[in-house]
């Protein structure tokens, strides 16, 4: 790897596939002059699971966990993007009970890898209490989704035509007194503790500098997007089960750097606040479940489904040839075209601030590896 | 003939420190790590060491243990000095106990000079962690050796500004001396400037958070003692908390009025118990303190030495002078 | 000049509010569960290797060996061997291994049978030495338990 350094001795620092923050398996090779790096070049598949291949073998139920596994800390959305899509391809209804139940864990789901994403970060500045109580918090949600859905982490709930268990009044409950909670803890936790910070202050603020040109170009979507100042959200942009009908705000930052996108990820754990209280409020009575054939035969021809997850945009895009497996399935993952960023936004930057751009990014690599 | 020399009772006093004080040492590494293992779980709600003994105050000793069993790894391309480098780390500082007074009668030397030795002794820091950090032949080590040099070096400016205050309120070099002046009010009431100043520089010269880039976990991977393992890091973990120790008691000394307190019977001797609680309390607000803020970076950490602390220790040194003078 | 004394005063106020806010949380309860001297209650919807349930009336498993879960299962981790014996309605179980190693518990064969002879055992604490401890069979299984 060859680059014009000028004249000026430069040498290759490899934070190697091992790397305390790189969260997960990536390895980023820097050419750095001191410490100021000339040129980052990420590197990427050491995780790769041929996912998309498992899914030209698999009918629909088959390839379901696989979703999950994906992109591990927002699963449900992972879930809800194929079985919508596939729901999109043959036409099947779904009852709005089971809607209302799909968005209020997504929701769910969206707030836990948010907590997850901000004691990662905060960890890799070197704090290391707000990632306790991060996880304080996602443990409650933990709990809750567990008792419904059967697992804590990758979750396999969604079904076409609806979800696999019906929820009860204790799940009801349990939600809004964990919102409760929640909200009660913004302010003297998260805020005071660390947004007004001045340490964390100056070490965020005004490190990279996305602009929404450079966005557009790389296909950057979710909170960095929206950093910038660009209001696009595809529940949205392109609306899909009840989100139409909620009323919530998409945050929208100014300048797109890292305090921003943080400010942006922490008014969205807010705003999906709202989203579930809203829509506890209004869950239908009705069926949870309509009956699909197992062998359920998807129609010739493609089709596609995009949802936004905690990450950003996420497409599912099918090719089917008339039997129940498809012909081909890809998937199109927001970390990957966060990530490709990475190069031009970190030229000439300091180690230290190369760390909270990726944290900025919020990555996860077995999504981006597939 | 046979000439029997008689040892001199000096030379036999000094034996007995000399072993006393690195006993000393060693205790007070476990108390210290005990407490802030305990501490920082307590900070995160959680438990912290349970297992081992009641409460867990055996941990200490059997991470000890489990140290000193492991296998020194000397990487292949190691320089000459890599096997001395925790020794360098650890010696000075053990060194720097004998002029602590821990009470009216117990200090091993009162040198007339006494401050200007402890800095001595604090700066000899700085190279130990260059040489384990070069010779480590790694380049991490080598990035985290480097930020510590420029680190410690920038902060001793105005550590020794703020003693300099204290020195001249004091008008004595020696600790015990300065000890003994403060008897009606400690100096952290008339220079409150400078010990706060003197923590935030102590803070960083033991490379402890929130200006722990040397070791920093996310970025370095241990920083510059990386390579080491074993016996190694585990002197270079003594030499930390021994530091830590070593900063608080010159600012309980200088600032906190040494072993003065209420009076307890045979003060003379028990007054180490008033200045180990003082050493405590304020080991009890770095620990706090790390595991509370985010870490600084190192321009900016720079950055705050020259454009605030050296100010404000210039200007809290030239009041103090104009005072004492009046 | 004024930015200067300002940042240096809202900067200490803020960490000053941050040792608060620790200092605070050091004296409430610690979150911890210590495992394994002290344990949660797991709900009884948590999804652990499946299993054959007992039926209530008959007492055994209500499996008739139809092998729709073999054939269904993504996997390929289920293997149902099952013989005819003279006498006997339908065919006996023999052996109904599941190959743990490669479950994804997708739950497709809980659903697709139509007896509805498996479920879902809840069992969290899996822990072994190798990888045959986690080739269940599961009528061994069943035998197993009362």
């Amino acid at each position: 790897m060859e680059a014009n350094t000028g004249g000026k001795h430069s040498f290759v620092l490899n934070m190697g596939p091992q790397h305390p923050s790189t969260h997960g398996v990536l390895r980023v090779i820097l050419e750095m002059d001191g410490e100021h790096i000339l040129e980052p070049e990420p590197v990427i598949g050491y995780a790769h699971r041929i996912q998309e291949k498992m899914g030209e073998s698999r009918s629909w139920p088959g390839f379901l966990p696989n979703t999950g596994r994906l992109d591990y800390l927002s699963a449900l959305i992972y879930n809800h993007g194929y079985v919508a899509l596939i729901e999109r391809m043959t036409g099947t209804e779904v009852p709005l009970r089971a809607e209302y139940i799909r968005v209020i864990t997504s929701e769910l789901n969206r707030i836990s890898s948010h907590l997850l994403w901000l004691g990662a970060f905060l960890l890799d500045l070197g704090a290391f209490t707000p990632i306790m109580y991060a996880f304080d918090d996602r443990e409650q949600i933990l709990d809750i989704l567990e008792d419904i859905t059967g697992a804590r982490l990758t979750y396999c709930y969604f079904r076409v035509g609806g979800v696999f268990r019906d929820v009860d009044d204790k799940f009801v409950e349990r939600t809004r007194a964990f919102i409760k909670r929640l909200r009660g803890r913004f302010k003297p936790i998260y805020s005071d503790l660390v947004t007004t910070n001045i340490i964390f202050i100056k070490r965020v603020k005004d490190i990279v500098n996305i602009t929404p040109e450079m966005a557009r170009r790389y296909g950057v979507t979710g909170p960095p997007l929206r950093s910038t100042g660009v209001c696009y959200d595809i529940r949205r942009n392109e609306p899909y089960s009840i989100y139409p009908e909620l009323d919530f705000e998409i945050p929208v930052g100014t300048s797109g750097d890292c305090l921003e996108t943080y400010l942006v990820r922490v008014n969205e754990m807010e705003q999906s606040l709202r989203i579930i209280e809203q829509a506890l409020d209004r869950l239908p009575s009705g069926p949870f479940r309509l009956k699909v054939p197992r062998k359920l035969k998807l129609p010739q021809g493609d089709a596609s489904f995009s949802v936004e997850t905690a990450r950003g945009e996420l497409t599912y895009y099918m090719v089917s040839d008339g039997s129940d497996v498809p012909y081909r399935l890809k998937i199109r993952v927001p970390s990957f075209s966060n990530l490709s960023m990475l190069k031009e936004l970190c030229r000439n930057m300091l180690l230290s601030d190369l760390i909270m751009a990726l944290g900025t990014l919020d990555l996860v690599i077995p999504e981006i590896d597939r | 003939m046979h000439v029997t020399r008689t040892l001199p009772p000096e030379l036999i006093r000094i034996v007995i420190s000399v072993v006393v004080v690195v006993c000393f040492t060693f205790l007070n590494v476990l108390l210290l790590g005990y407490a802030e293992r305990k501490i920082s779980g307590r900070i995160m709600r959680r438990p912290g060491p349970m297992e081992v003994g009641p409460q867990g105050i055996f941990q200490l000793l059997v991470d000890g243990v489990k140290l000193v069993a492991k296998q020194f790894i000397v990487p292949s391309e190691a320089g000459t000095l890599f096997r001395i480098a925790p020794l360098l780390a650890f010696m000075p500082v053990g060194l720097s106990f004998i002029v602590i007074p821990f009470s009216n009668r117990l200090q091993v030397r009162d040198l007339d000079t006494g401050l200007v030795f402890m800095l001595a002794v604090m700066s000899l820091n700085t190279f130990a962690i260059l040489v384990a950090g070069w010779t480590s032949n790694s380049k991490y080590s080598l990035f985290g050796a480097i930020r510590s040099v420029a680190q410690s070096v920038a902060y001793e400016i105005p550590m020794l500004l703020s003693l300099l205050s204290v020195v001249l309120t004091a008008n004595t070099l020696s600790m015990r001396g300065i000890v003994l002046a403060q008897s009606p009010v400690w100096y952290v009431v008339v220079q409150p400037v400078a010990f706060l100043i003197y923590f935030v520089a102590g803070l960083a010269e033991t490379n402890r958070a929130p200006f722990d880039l040397p070791e920093a976990e996310s970025e370095l991977t241990a920083g510059f003692h990386t390579e080491y393992s074993g016996m190694g890091f585990s002197m270079f973990f003594l030499a930390e908390y021994t530091n830590m120790f070593f900063v608080c008691s010159l600012g309980v000394v200088l600032f906190f009025g040494g072993w003065s307190g209420p009076q307890l019977p045979y003060m003379d001797y028990t007054g180490i118990i008033w200045f180990s609680l003082k050493v405590y309390f304020l080991l009890f607000i770095m620990i706090w303190i790390r595991w509370t803020f985010p870490r600084v970076r190192f321009d900016q950490l720079l950055n705050f030495c020259w454009m605030y602390l050296i100010p404000f220790s210039l200007v809290n040194l030239m009041l103090t002078a104009v005072v004492v003078k009046l | 000049m004024k930015e200067y004394f300002l940042l240096l005063f809202t900067g200490a106020k803020s960490l000053l509010t941050g040792m608060g806010v620790t200092l605070r949380q050091m004296f409430q309860p610690i979150v911890t569960v210590q495992y394994p001297r002290e344990r949660i209650a797991i709900t009884p919807n948590f999804r652990g290797h499946t299993e054959l349930v007992r039926d209530q009336e008959t007492g055994t498993h209500r499996c008739i060996s139809c092998k729709i879960c073999q054939m269904d299962c993504p996997s390929s981790c289920i293997t149902v061997n099952s013989e005819k014996r003279e006498g006997v309605k339908g065919l006996v179980l023999l052996s109904y291994r599941l190959d743990f190693t490669k479950c994804s518990l997708c739950g497709i064969c809980v659903e697709v049978c139509p007896t509805s002879a498996l479920g879902f055992s809840g069992e969290y604490e899996l822990a072994g030495f190798e990888s045959s401890e986690f080739r269940y069979d599961l009528l061994k299984v069943m035998e197993g338990r009362e």
